[in-house]
């Protein structure tokens, strides 16, 4: 490690992080090394095994949405929406469960919906001038207003206890959540890489008039962005659904600026063009073992959201600093 | 005459590769400084050097009589260094007047800007310039050309002791360069220092009054104008003679491939009508404004048209985006790099692969290997100067960033090509290596449309040439019949 390190140096560490080797993730993993280390020495509860198997549940369902996110950023987008579409999803599938419908239908239905707001946020943005920020802000709302409409603000529980299975149980000794999350993340970052629809993708945030001109139909891909989004949204309102054994129409609040934390705080770069789906699942992780390791702390609550934001202002601070043309 | 800058044994590195080696650098005040050498010789890295764009790693900098301790674009512009970069730097969204006055808007005694006197100043730049557009005008709506005069603009404002200009010529039509001239020759007589960077060798003895010749980031020579001759500056320049400037074409038109009819946008472009064969080059001249890059534009489907018929083969097309017209095989390259026709962000090879993606997918995913492979064809072939395919494109050097480009069209294998300024920013060794590649294109019976502001050029490499003025098509010449002055007539919209 320590040999490693200064033969990079010897060649200008920082040049080569820089230009062609831009690898942002690379800060963020740095990062989470030196967290989990300082954590480990705050706390002996920290590096436990039920400590770790809880981290990761609690980083999954963020690290879901922030996939989604992760594509929308990198054409220059943005999705607030996610939260309230977790919540949205959740609900109705409850209320379908419990209305009597068969419980596949209701998860589909319920997804549908879900979904439903990707493709508004979609067409919105990719049809029309109007910022994807508006956009998602509008959508935000209305799909708050339709869980809690739908429920009259209560949560929906009493839900049976295979339904709850899916997003309580195990596999061996890793949660269920977890193991979709892995697959999410791998099947994101084959798509951003290696498709011809992710190279779009990244393009797209780069120059959007190049695209056009290339033959590619902007508008399609804009779309779909959106759609990912919100497909992986509505995705962790079903589990959290699940896990809770109940549907709650004020779930998810706030998970928007968590999922755009990890993004951000993972390298990708909020104008669009740059990033990756490692720094994102990196940039979660981050996230989450700050809240984690804060709890672990006894930390006030009040206290963790000024420390996340310093967090998230440090990340960006220090990548930027070093992404300038020396 | 005393020097007013000296710059001594400069050095730059970018990732172990040596862009400048020791270079000397000096500039007499109130002389026009020639600046010249192969794309990716180093030239604009230098200039951004002195700009405070790139901190060099060793030597020293003397302007003025005082050593200068660059460390950012502000403090060089306070000591009368202005710069026009090769690309240009203004804001698109925002107004002629709020460019020239970014960040030191005059003022108001409430502290509010004074946009009256604001616009009148900018009014007074541009009229020197002779350029007619109102100062509110948004920068992003003015062609090219104009751009490059409000980037002239706003170095006059800053009252500049020495302008450096990175290829200001490349985007400008000859009468634009000779006005362009007339404001450095005016410049010249108030003692202003001029740092010229070109490609065009003619303007070497048009403007010039002394010359330093770089190659591979090191200083080949430096010498007065009147001392040489363009044999001996193409020598310098790519370390061996360059007989021909054009090649022989070789092909002749063949069977006809595109007829256009009838095209016609409001106020824009007016009955456009002409046919390309196989194998043919067909030259498009014409000043800029003239409507050229619109037709292009038009018939790629890049922008709308009120009515017009394309037919391929005999058979009609409907093209309304890009796409339809890269599904029948025709290609543009657009005419402003940046904006148009890279991705900055993304590397070398994922810029050649971008509209051609289908040609690297197996399966359903892209197959690394095969891209590398492929992309590397090109890549070869136009020699495109880089440590390899996976740099960013936004390190290469302006020229080379035009090659990739051009490799980008190639690599999609259109039939019908569409170049509008090809060979914009490329040097003399290397545009001849293009003309050579579109005779190969021609060869195989592949037809091109070339937009080109460069006279010699159209008249080197043109098969048939079409006049454009005012959005109508004022003049077709056979190669046989051409000469420059029937170009010029026409393009002043004299029907032929
Ligand atoms: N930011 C950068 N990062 C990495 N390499 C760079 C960067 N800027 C320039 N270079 C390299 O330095 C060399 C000199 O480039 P420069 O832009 O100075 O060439 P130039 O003489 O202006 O060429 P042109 O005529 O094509 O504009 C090139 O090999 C280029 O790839
Ligand atoms: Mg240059």
């Amino acid at each position: 490690m320590g040999a490693t390190k200064n033969s990079l140096e010897k060649r200008g560490f920082f040049d080569k992080l820089n230009n062609s080797y831009y690898k942002p993730e690379i800060y963020a993993a740095i990062g989470l090394f030196g967290l989990s280390i300082i954590l480990s020495f705050a706390s002996e509860y920290f590096l436990t095994a039920n400590n770790i198997i809880n981290l990761f549940r609690q980083v999954s369902l963020n690290a879901i949405i922030a996939c989604g996110m992760t594509f929308v950023i990198l054409t220059g987008g943005i999705d607030l929406s996610v939260g309230s579409i977790v919540a949205v999803t959740g609900t109705f599938i409850a209320g379908f469960i419990k209305s009597g419908m068969p419980i596949p239908l209701s998860i589909l239905i319920g997804l549908a919906i879900g979904i439903g707001f990707g493709v508004i946020n979609g067409l919105i943005v990719a049809y029309t001038n109007i910022p994807a920020i508006i956009v998602t802000l509008a959508s935000m709302s209305m799909a708050r207003g339709t869980a809690l409409l739908y429920s009259n603000g209560y949560p929906i529980s009493g839900m049976p206890a295979i339904f709850k299975e899916f997003g309580r149980g195990y596999i061996g000794p890793i949660p269920n959540p977890v193991y979709i999350m892995i697959g999410i993340v791998i099947f994101s970052g084959i798509v951003l890489t290696k498709s011809k629809f992710g190279r779009h993708v990244y393009a797209l945030g780069g120059n959007e008039e190049t695209v056009r001109l290339s033959g590619i139909n902007v508008k399609k891909i804009k779309m779909m962005v959106y759609v990912i989004s919100g497909t992986l949204s509505a995705l962790s309102g079903l589990i959290l659904c699940s896990r809770l054994g109940s549907g709650q129409p004020l779930s998810g609040d706030g998970w928007e600026l968590d999922a755009i934390a990890a993004v951000v705080v993972g390298g990708t770069s909020i104008a669009g063009g740059r990033g990756t789906i490692i720094g994102t699942l990196i940039g979660a992780f981050v996230i989450g073992v700050l809240n984690n390791g804060l709890n672990l702390l006894n930390v006030s609550p009040y206290l963790q959201l000024v420390v996340k934001g310093i967090v998230i202002i440090g990340a960006v601070f220090v990548r930027a600093g070093f992404a300038k043309e020396k | 005459m005393e020097n007013i800058l000296e710059m001594k044994k400069i050095n730059k590195q970018f990732f172990g590769v040596k862009a400048l080696d020791n270079v000397d650098f000096s500039v007499k005040r109130g002389e026009v400084h020639i600046l010249i050498g192969e794309n990716g010789a180093g030239k604009s890295t230098l200039m951004k050097i002195l700009s405070g764009a790139y901190h060099m790693d060793s030597g020293t900098i003397k302007f003025d009589g005082e050593e200068l301790h660059i460390s950012n674009p502000h403090y060089i512009q306070n000591k009368g260094i202005s710069i026009i970069y090769q690309e240009f730097n203004l804001i698109p969204e925002m107004s002629i007047a709020e460019n020239i006055f970014l960040g030191r808007e005059p003022k108001k005694k409430t502290g509010l800007i004074d946009w009256k006197k604001m616009r009148e100043e900018t009014k007074d730049l541009l009229n020197k310039l002779e350029l007619d557009v109102d100062p509110k005008t948004i920068v992003k709506t003015l062609s090219v050309a104009q751009q490059q005069f409000v980037e002239i603009a706003k170095a006059l404002s800053f009252g500049a002791k020495l302008i450096i200009m990175d290829e200001p010529s490349a985007t400008l039509t000859p009468k634009e360069i000779e006005r362009l001239f007339l404001v450095i020759k005016e410049l010249k007589e108030h003692n202003v220092s001029i740092i010229y960077i070109s490609h065009h060798l003619d303007e070497v003895f048009q403007i010039g009054d002394s010359l330093t010749v770089l190659r591979d980031g090191k200083l080949v020579n430096s010498l007065s104008v009147t001392s040489t001759n363009k044999n001996e500056i193409i020598k310098m320049m790519v370390g061996r003679e360059l007989k021909n400037t054009y090649p022989k074409r070789s092909s002749k038109p063949g069977k006809t491939l595109l007829e256009i009819k009838n095209l016609s946008k409001k106020n824009v472009l007016k009955d456009i009508e002409f046919t390309l064969h196989e194998g043919e080059i067909l030259g498009v001249a014409g000043l800029v404004g003239s409507g050229r890059t619109e037709m292009a534009r038009a018939i790629f489907g890049a922008d709308s048209k009120d009515s017009g018929e394309i037919t391929l083969n005999g058979n009609d097309l409907k093209i309304n985006s890009p796409k339809d017209s890269i599904k029948n095989k025709i290609g543009l390259l657009p005419e402003d790099r940046k904006r148009q026709g890279v991705v900055l962000g993304m590397s070398v090879k994922s810029n050649i692969s971008l509209a051609s993606l289908e040609r690297v997918i197996k399966r359903i995913l892209i197959n690394g290997k095969l891209e590398q492979q492929k992309v590397g064809h090109y890549f070869d072939i136009l020699k495109i100067k880089a440590p390899n395919q996976d740099v960013l494109i936004q390190s290469l050097s302006g020229g080379n960033q035009q090659k990739v480009v051009l490799a980008k069209w190639l690599f999609t294998d259109c039939d019908i090509f569409i170049f509008d300024e090809p060979t914009r920013g490329i040097d003399v060794g290397a545009k001849y290596e293009i003309y050579q590649l579109m005779n190969k294109l021609t060869d195989h019976g592949k037809a091109i449309i070339m937009i080109s502001s460069e006279m010699p050029e159209i008249i080197g490499m043109s098969d048939n040439v079409i006049v454009m003025h005012n959005g109508e098509i004022t003049g077709k010449f056979k190669r046989e019949e051409l000469t420059q002055e029937k170009i010029m007539t026409s393009a002043a919209g004299e029907v032929n």
